[in-house]
This record gives structure tokens, C-alpha cells and sequence, in this order.
């Protein structure tokens, strides 16, 4: 598992250029550019299960989701950041991606540090330090348990349906 | 308990007496704002909507801006599916390409109305706080969703009060005004908050209000929002809206805010923002004399009339400086007519300004007007960030219209209060 770190403010122009955008939707046609701006390396690199590190407002600029489906579809585990901009939280709950806003963990991280994640406590472990992160509440869990927003609604609907 | 703008909104949105900073409410929002993205966005529900239907065909607005006219075969297959689903679902607002930036359309062809609820599959939704909407930013996933239920989540936002306080100098813009709060508060000094702007907000027309929230969401702002008074009022009669058809809200005295901040108009002074972030401020003097290759006057952030006419004021009979492009990019439709009507497009013209079609052009470096490896643009777009106009190794700075404008003049970033 590997550790991806960034700074402040990293907007979705880094994370996936506007270029793209009106000819880019589905993951296989993201995940080459996944950072293209930012970091080079992290489209050849990116493994399953790695997780990205970030300081303030995370995912700042475009709503343009793909960043997020992009992260997604590679695998990343989870984001552990200082905070986020509001609609790339949004979009990460709607396609099922962990965000953990964890200032204290940001703070405690150093390259070669191990990470370790534990999700039913919800806390993560960097170095000898664990930190608890705030959860989502139950209402708006239960999209991202579904497997995102669109499983979510499908669900609903042909319950909806089922009833009449 | 007195209420914000934003609980007030949310409140009677969702049926409840009283929806207060960090409840979760479920609403049926009055709009729906798609552009390009419509393809991408009906493409992840085309079965679900064959299945079930979609909720409600008044609430989604489809404007095509992004890459028009289309640049290839991929934007134009796009485009022609958008508009075939535009004929098989009924879709009622529907604006082909050339009306203009999605953010401008929606307020000038009256689908915006005070006290209104409307999300959008793009950041600067939030423009409509100009008159006094709830507007708000989502993806594409959620646009998709709202296709098949007609109804979403919120999370009652806190809310940032800011107080204009007296009148902005002599050519010095609303832009200059938003770029040099959004230096002080920062990128994320609003994240996840409503702002409320009032004060003196007599002194700033529709324009300019539509030029600062615009803004609202580089400073992570959910929403970004005016009272409606005189001037919004004027607004909404000459664009043919009807008096009974609006619900304007505005925050109760003693609601609670989590910040409030004050601005004297009138210390303000043309301001830049510097590569590659929005709230990286500088005041123009600081920067005179850089070098400029491409100038770009427009977008949904400056593109109406009232820019050009500042614009065409500095440029008239004269011309563009031969080390630099001056691009023309108007709003919308509408606009283009009136600083046709003007003649200020002439002026803009013979000085040697190119004139882009009505839309998002070379804001989002798609198309038209990217810049090469190297170069530097002085922008009244609203984001400077790495790459956003095609190329990585360029650079974006932010300015007003008269600053761009006295810039096109010279080469090199110019006070526009030495040319006036």
C-alpha cells in the first residue's frame, strides 16, 4: 500500500484537466489523465488499496466528477485530508469513495510513515499515533453503503414500485 | 428563533417550520441546471428513466455552452443526444447552442426567481444568489438522480455575513471587489457556508451581483446570495417576469452567523489574482508592466453588456498592442445583442479584438484560445488554476474587464486608471 501526499487546495483541474472533460466519462477513459497536472507518476503507479493524503480544502474548483469516479475505479481505499470542498464531498458519498477528515492525521504524517486504517473503529493509525475521524450520519451512510447514489435511488424506486 | 437566508429556504422547501445550521432536509429543488455534461449525466440513467420515468420535466434546464459549436465528433454526439433526449422526455428548457453560458440564460430567461431552490451540474450555480435563489453546486451523479426523483439531500449550511459598506472608485469593478475578499477569506474560507452579502448593495447593479456570487463558490461558498430590492426588482420587470410569480427571502435580525465581516467599497483598488489560486491577491500596481500574451474579456463571470461597454470605453479607437490577443467572449445572446446594439462590439472589433460565440470557450481550455507552454493571460474568468486553459506550463491571472482591457492596449499588465 502506498502513500500518495499533496498540499492545500488541490482543485479538479489537477485532479482531472477541464481538457478532458466533454470527452472523458467512463473510468477507463479517466484513469490515464487521474492527476495528469499534479503528479505524473500517480496514473502508472496507483495500486488498489492506496491511499491519498491531502491538507485543506480538498477537491476544490469544478464539480466535474471525474476525479472522483477516477479514484474510484483505481482502487483508492480512502482520502485522508484536512477538509474538503463541499461538492467533492458530495460527489465522493455519491460514488461511494471514503473521505476521512482528519486534520490531526495530516499533521502526524511523514513520508515513510506507516498508515493503517481501521474502518469499524473508525480511526486510522499513522506512525504509533492513532486519530479517530468523524463518520457520516446514518441517513447519508446508507448512500454510500448502497454503493453509491444511483444503487441508492435504484433501490428506492423499485421498492416505490413494488408498493403499488 | 430568527433564521438566515439559507434556513429560511430550506425550511419551507422541505415543509418544515423550522430547518436550522447542520440538519439534513430532504427538497424537491425548483431547478435543475445541465449543460454538455446532460449527455454524461442521462447516459447513467438511460435504462432507469425508460424504466421509471423522469420525476418532473418543468424542473431540468439544459443549456449547451461548453464546447459550442461542438470541436469534434465526440462534442457533437454529445450535443445531438442531448437533443434527442431534449425531444423524447419533453424537456421544457431547452437552449441550443449560441444562447449563451448556462449561468446567464438561467437568470435572463426568467427561470430564476427570488426565494427559488436550484442546483446544477456545475460549480458556478451559485450566480443565481443574484437574485436572491438558492443556488448551489452539485455532480453528476446527483443531476442524474434528481432526473429520476425530482428530489435531494441539503445540509442546512452556517452562513458568512458580509456588509458592503459605500461605493466602488472610478474603474474599479465588482471584480475587483470579489477577488479581493475572496484574497482576504481564502479559498476554503467559506467551505461549506451560505454568504450573505448586504450593506450598500444599493450602489452595485444586477451586474455586479451576478459577478460576486459567481465567485461565492472560489471561496468554497455552498451558496452566495443579495436581498432583493429596487434594482432586482427593475431587473426581474425588464426580463418580463411577473411580480406574483416570485417569494423573495431574506435572514431574520438576531439569526446566527458563524462569521461577519465588513467591506469598505470604496479602499478598494483594481486587484489581481496570481497563478495558480484564486485568493493569491495582489493590487495591479504590484504587477505593471508583466507581459501578457492572450487577453480574455467575458465569460459568466464578466461577459454581459455592461463589461463590454467598460471594455469597448478603453479600446475605442484605438487598437490592440501587437505582443498580445485580446478575445471577446459575451455571456449570452441577449448580451451580444445589446453591445451590438451599443456599438460597442464594433469598437471592440476594429481595435482588433476577435469575437467568440456566446459561451464557456476558453474558460474551461476545452477549446478556442488555449494557450501555449510559456505564455500568460490576464482573464475576467473566475479560476486561474494550473492547466484550466489547456496547457500546464502556462499562467492565469485574474482581473476586471478595465484591467484587462487597459492591458490589451499595452502588452503588459496595466493600471486601467492611468488609461481612463
Amino acid at each position: 500500500m502506498r502513500i500518495w501526499a499533496y498540499g492545500d487546495d488541490i482543485n479538479t483541474d489537477m485532479l482531472f484537466p477541464g481538457k478532458y472533460t466533454y470527452t472523458c466519462a467512463k473510468p477507463d477513459e479517466i484513469k490515464p489523465h487521474l492527476l495528469e497536472d499534479l503528479d505524473p507518476e500517480f496514473a502508472k503507479e496507483v495500486q488498489p488499496g492506496d491511499i491519498v493524503f491531502a491538507g485543506k480544502n480538498f477537491g476544490c474548483g469544478s464539480s466535474r466528477e471525474q476525479p472522483v469516479v477516477g479514484l474510484k475505479a483505481v482502487g483508492i481505499e480512502a482520502i485522508v485530508a484536512r477538509s474538503y470542498a463541499r461538492i467533492f464531498y458530495r460527489a465522493a458519498i455519491n460514488q461511494g469513495l471514503l473521505l476521512i477528515e482528519c486534520p490531526d492525521a495530516v499533521t502526524a504524517y511523514k513520508p515513510g510513515l506507516p498508515v493503517q486504517l481501521h474502518l469499524k473503529e473508525s480511526s486510522i493509525t499513522v506512525g504509533e499515533q492513532t486519530f479517530k475521524f468523524p463518520t457520516l450520519p446514518p441517513e447519508i451512510l446508507a448512500i454510500r453503503d448502497a454503493g453509491g447514489l444511483l444503487a441508492y435511488t435504484r433501490a428506492r424506486l423499485r421498492a416505490k414500485a413494488g408498493a403499488k | 428563533m430568527p433564521m438566515t437566508f439559507a434556513e429560511k429556504v430550506l425550511s419551507r422547501k422541505a415543509g418544515k417550520t423550522s430547518a436550522r445550521a447542520g440538519d439534513l432536509v430532504t427538497c424537491k429543488p425548483d431547478r435543475l441546471l445541465m449543460h454538455d455534461n446532460a449527455a454524461a449525466i442521462t447516459d447513467k440513467v438511460a435504462k432507469d428513466m425508460a424504466e421509471f420515468g423522469i420525476a418532473n420535466p418543468e424542473q431540468p434546464v439544459i443549456v449547451l455552452d461548453h464546447v459550442i459549436p461542438a470541436s469534434d465528433e465526440k462534442t457533437a454526439t454529445s450535443h445531438k443526444k442531448i437533443r434527442e433526449f431534449v425531444r423524447k422526455y419533453g424537456i421544457k428548457h431547452f437552449f441550443d447552442i449560441g444562447t449563451g453560458v448556462c449561468h446567464q440564460v438561467m437568470v435572463e430567461k426568467g427561470l430564476i426567481l427570488p426565494g427559488m431552490l436550484a442546483v446544477g451540474s456545475d460549480s458556478h450555480t451559485c450566480s443565481y444568489g443574484a437574485v436572491n435563489a438558492f443556488a448551489t453546486g452539485i455532480d453528476r451523479t446527483e443531476a442524474a438522480s434528481l432526473l429520476l426523483t425530482g428530489e435531494t439531500w441539503f445540509k442546512v449550511p452556517e452562513t458568512i455575513r458580509i456588509t458592503l459598506k459605500g461605493r466602488l472608485p472610478e474603474m474599479v469593478s465588482a471584480k475587483d471587489l470579489i477577488l479581493t475578499i475572496i484574497g482576504k477569506v481564502g479559498a476554503d474560507g467559506a467551505d461549506y457556508c451560505s454568504v450573505e452579502f448586504w450593506g450598500d448593495i444599493a450602489n452595485l447593479t444586477i451586474d455586479d451581483r451576478f459577478t460576486i456570487a459567481n465567485m461565492g463558490v472560489e471561496m468554497g461558498a455552498k451558496n452566495a446570495v443579495f436581498p432583493v430590492d429596487e434594482i432586482t426588482k427593475g431587473y426581474l420587470q425588464e426580463i418580463g417576469v411577473k411580480r406574483m410569480s416570485w417569494n423573495p427571502e431574506w435572514a431574520d435580525d438576531g439569526a446566527t452567523y458563524r462569521q461577519e465581516l465588513s467591506w469598505n467599497m470604496a479602499e478598494v483598488v483594481p486587484a489581481i489574482a496570481v497563478p495558480h489560486k484564486v485568493d493569491k491577491y495582489k493590487p495591479v500596481t504590484e504587477l505593471a508592466g508583466l507581459e501578457i500574451q492572450q487577453c480574455l474579456i467575458g465569460t459568466c463571470t464578466n461577459g454581459r453588456a455592461s463589461d463590454l461597454a467598460v471594455a469597448a470605453g478603453i479600446l475605442c479607437g484605438k487598437k490592440v498592442s501587437a505582443s498580445t490577443r485580446l478575445l471577446i467572449l459575451p455571456a449570452s445572446r441577449a448580451e451580444l445583442e445589446k453591445a451590438l446594439d451599443s456599438g460597442d462590439i464594433q469598437a471592440l472589433v476594429s481595435a482588433g479584438a476577435v469575437l467568440l460565440p456566446p459561451g464557456c470557450g476558453p474558460c474551461l481550455g476545452a477549446h478556442q484560445g488555449c494557450l501555449a507552454p510559456g505564455e500568460r493571460c490576464l482573464s475576467t474568468s473566475n479560476r486561474n488554476f494550473k492547466g484550466r486553459m489547456g496547457c500546464k506550463d502556462a499562467e492565469i491571472y485574474l482581473a476586471s474587464p478595465a484591467t484587462v482591457a487597459a492591458t490589451a492596449l499595452t502588452g503588459r499588465i496595466t493600471d486601467p486608471r492611468e488609461v481612463a
